[in-house]
C-alpha cells in the first residue's frame, strides 16, 4: 500500500488584530537546486553546512552594475571590495570581469598582488598602513589613499627615504544629511581639514595627488546622500583645478548601496524600499557633470561597491538538527549553521528556503545555531513550512561579509564551493579541520606531560 | 500515552479551522492535526490514533510518538483537552 506524505501536526494559536499568514506564502517556495544544481547532492557530497558561491550570478550583477553606469557615464571603473569577500575565487571572478582591487590592510594588499593584480590596479584605504604596506604600496605604484595627517607624514618620510614618487588621494568624510555620521575615517569637508590636508599634499614634491576618496556608509538608504557627498568632492575638486590647475584622475565615491536582504528593523521586505542602481547612478554621475574641467575632460568615476554585488550570488546550506517546542509553546528549530558561520543575522532577517518540497502549513519558529551559547540565534520570528530533523535549508543572500567574518569559534569553518557556469561545481575553500587550526599552536614542553 | 478529554466547546470546521465558544479564541490546524482532533471527537483512543496514522502515513514510530506528544501538549497549553 502507498502511504501518504506525512507532516507533522500542527495547531497554531490566531492572534487577533494581525494575521498569522501575512506574506508567508512567497518567502518560504522550497529551493532544490542552485543554479540547476540540487541541494541534497551538494550536501550529500560536500557536506552539511555549506557555502554554495554562483559564478553566474556574480558575473550577471557585475555587468549589469557596469552597464547602469556605463550608460550615464563615459569612464567608470569598479575595484573590489576585498574585505567583503576576498575567497580567491571571488576576487578572481571580479578582476576578470575588469574590477580592480580596493584593500585595507597589508593582508589584503598581498592577497590582490598575489593574484596578479599589479599595484596601479590597487586603491589602499584604511587607518592602518604599516611601514612596510606603505612601502610595497609605494614601490608598486599603489593608489594610496591617506586616512589622517599622521598617516600624511609617514608617507612624505617614506617617499623621501625611497626616493620614489607616491600616487596619493585623500579619503574625505563629510555631512551628508545621515546619521550617524561617519567621521572617524578621512579628512573633514565641513571644518576644512581636507583642503588643508591637500594643501599640503600640493606643495609636495614626492606626492602625486590622482583623485578624491569618499565612503559614506554602507547599505546607504539614499541617493541623495550619494549626491550631496559626490557634490562636494566635485567642489573640492573645482577649487583644486582653480588654485594650481590639478585634474585628477578619478573621483572614487566608495561603496555602500544597499543589497537586496531585509534590514532587522524594517518592515517592508528591502525590493520594495530600497532605491534602485540607477537611481543611485542618477544622483552620482548628476554631481560629477558639475566638473568645470578644461575641454570637458573628466575624471574616472570610482566604485568599491561591496555587499550589493556579492550578497544575492552566495546562499549557506545547512540542516536541522532539531525541532524543538520553547517554555512559551513556540516552535524552534536548531540549524548546524549559526552566528559563527552567519555574521550577517546580526543585521539582516535573511530569507530561509526549504530545500525540499514542504506541506502548505506553515509555523512561526525561532532558528538557533549549533553553539552552546544565547547568543547563537539566527532569527527571532520566522514562518516556515514544518521542517523535521535532517531536513535541509537554503539561507539566501548571504555572499558578503560572512566569508570574511566568520568565526573559528566551537566549530570548524566549512567547505565553500562555486557553481561554475556550466553548472560544474569547485571546492574553492576546503573545510577546516583540527590539524588546521592547531598548527600554529604551541604547547610549552612542561606542559605536555599530564 | 496519556488520554485526553477534547473539550465539548471545541468546533472544528471541515478546512481546519478551530473555535472554542467557552473563551472565544480561534486556531488553525493542519490536515493531520485536524484528523487526529477528529477522532479524538469520535473518543478514539489515543494508542489507536497513533497505530492508525502509522498505518497510512509514511512516518517512522519514533517520530511520530515525539510529535504526538508534542501536538497533545499544545492542545494542553491552550486548554482545548483535558487529561483523563
Ligand atoms: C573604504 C570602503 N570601500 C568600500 C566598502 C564596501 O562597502 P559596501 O559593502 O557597503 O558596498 C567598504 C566597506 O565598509 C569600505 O570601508
Amino acid at each position: 500500500m502507498n502511504k501518504k506524505n506525512y507532516e507533522r501536526p500542527i495547531i497554531t494559536k490566531q492572534q487577533s488584530g494581525f494575521m498569522n499568514k501575512f506574506g508567508a506564502s512567497t518567502l518560504n517556495l522550497p529551493k532544490t537546486e542552485i543554479d540547476g544544481v540540487n541541494v541534497s547532492d551538494l550536501a550529500n557530497e560536500y557536506s552539511s553546512p555549506l557555502f554554495v558561491i554562483s559564478e553566474k550570478k556574480i558575473r550577471e550583477t557585475q555587468r549589469n552594475a557596469l552597464r547602469i553606469f556605463k550608460t550615464r557615464y563615459p569612464k567608470v571603473q569598479f575595484a573590489w571590495s576585498y574585505k567583503t569577500n576576498y575567497l580567491n575565487a571571488v576576487c578572481s571572478v571580479f578582476h576578470q570581469e575588469g574590477s580592480w582591487a580596493e584593500v585595507v590592510s597589508e593582508f589584503e594588499y598581498d592577497r590582490a598582488r598575489k593574484l596578479g593584480i599589479s599595484g596601479e590596479h590597487i586603491f589602499f584605504n584604511g587607518p592602518h598602513k604599516s611601514d612596510d604596506s606603505l612601502t610595497k604600496a609605494i614601490n608598486d605604484g599603489a593608489k594610496i589613499h591617506i586616512d589622517h595627517f599622521d598617516e600624511l607624514y609617514q608617507i612624505i618620510e617614506l617617499t623621501n627615504k625611497l626616493d620614489k614618487k607616491a600616487n596619493v588621494a585623500i579619503r574625505v568624510n563629510l555631512d551628508v544629511g545621515i546619521y550617524p555620521k561617519w567621521d572617524r575615517f578621512g579628512f573633514n569637508y565641513e571644518n576644512g581639514e581636507a583642503a588643508q590636508a591637500l594643501k599640503r599634499i600640493s606643495v609636495t614634491d614626492k606626492l602625486n595627488l590622482i583623485g578624491l576618496h569618499m565612503h559614506i556608509g554602507t547599505y546607504m538608504m539614499s541617493s541623495e546622500a550619494y549626491k550631496i557627498g559626490v557634490s562636494k568632492l566635485v567642489a573640492l575638486a573645482n577649487d583644486l583645478h582653480q588654485q594650481n590647475g590639478t585634474v585628477l584622475e578619478y573621483i572614487d565615491i566608495g561603496g555602500g548601496f544597499p543589497s537586496n536582504n531585509t534590514l532587522k528593523g524594517q518592515y517592508l521586505p528591502a525590493e520594495q524600499i530600497l532605491p534602485t542602481l540607477e537611481q543611485y547612478a542618477d544622483a552620482i554621475t548628476s554631481s560629477l557633470f558639475e566638473l568645470k574641467y578644461p575641454g570637458n575632460e573628466l575624471p574616472t568615476l570610482v566604485l568599491e561597491t561591496g555587499r550589493a554585488l556579492i550578497d544575492d550570488a552566495g546562499s549557506l546550506i545547512s540542516k536541522v538538527l532539531a525541532t524543538k517546542r520553547l517554555s512559551d509553546g513556540k516552535r524552534a528549530l536548531i540549524f548546524d549553521a549559526g552566528v559563527n558561520l552567519l555574521f550577517t543575522s546580526f543585521w539582516y532577517k535573511h530569507t530561509i528556503s526549504p530545500a525540499q518540497q514542504t506541506g502548505l502549513y506553515t509555523e512561526n519558529s525561532k532558528i538557533f545555531g549549533p553553539l552552546c551559547m544565547n547568543i547563537d540565534c539566527l532569527n527571532e520570528n520566522i514562518t516556515l513550512p514544518t521542517l523535521k530533523k535532517n531536513d535541509l535549508v537554503v539561507i539566501n543572500r548571504v555572499g558578503a561579509y560572512n566569508m570574511t567574518q566568520w568565526m573559528q569559534f566551537i566549530t570548524l569553518r566549512p567547505n565553500v564551493v562555486m557553481i561554475m557556469e556550466d553548472q560544474s561545481v569547485e571546492l574553492i575553500r576546503e573545510g577546516e579541520d583540527l590539524e588546521y587550526i592547531m598548527m600554529k599552536e604551541k604547547l610549552p614542553e612542561k606542559l605536555k606531560k599530564l | 500515552m496519556n488520554n485526553y478529554l477534547i473539550s465539548s466547546n471545541l468546533a472544528i470546521s471541515d478546512n481546519g479551522f478551530l473555535f472554542m465558544s467557552s473563551t472565544g479564541e480561534t486556531f488553525t490546524v493542519n490536515e493531520i492535526g485536524k484528523h487526529i482532533l477528529n477522532e479524538m471527537k469520535n473518543r478514539t483512543d489515543i494508542e489507536k490514533i497513533r497505530e492508525k496514522i502509522l498505518e497510512e502515513y509514511e512516518v517512522s514510530e519514533q517520530i511520530l510518538e515525539k510529535d504526538l506528544n508534542d501536538f497533545l501538549n499544545q492542545l494542553n497549553t491552550y486548554k482545548l483537552v483535558e487529561e483523563i
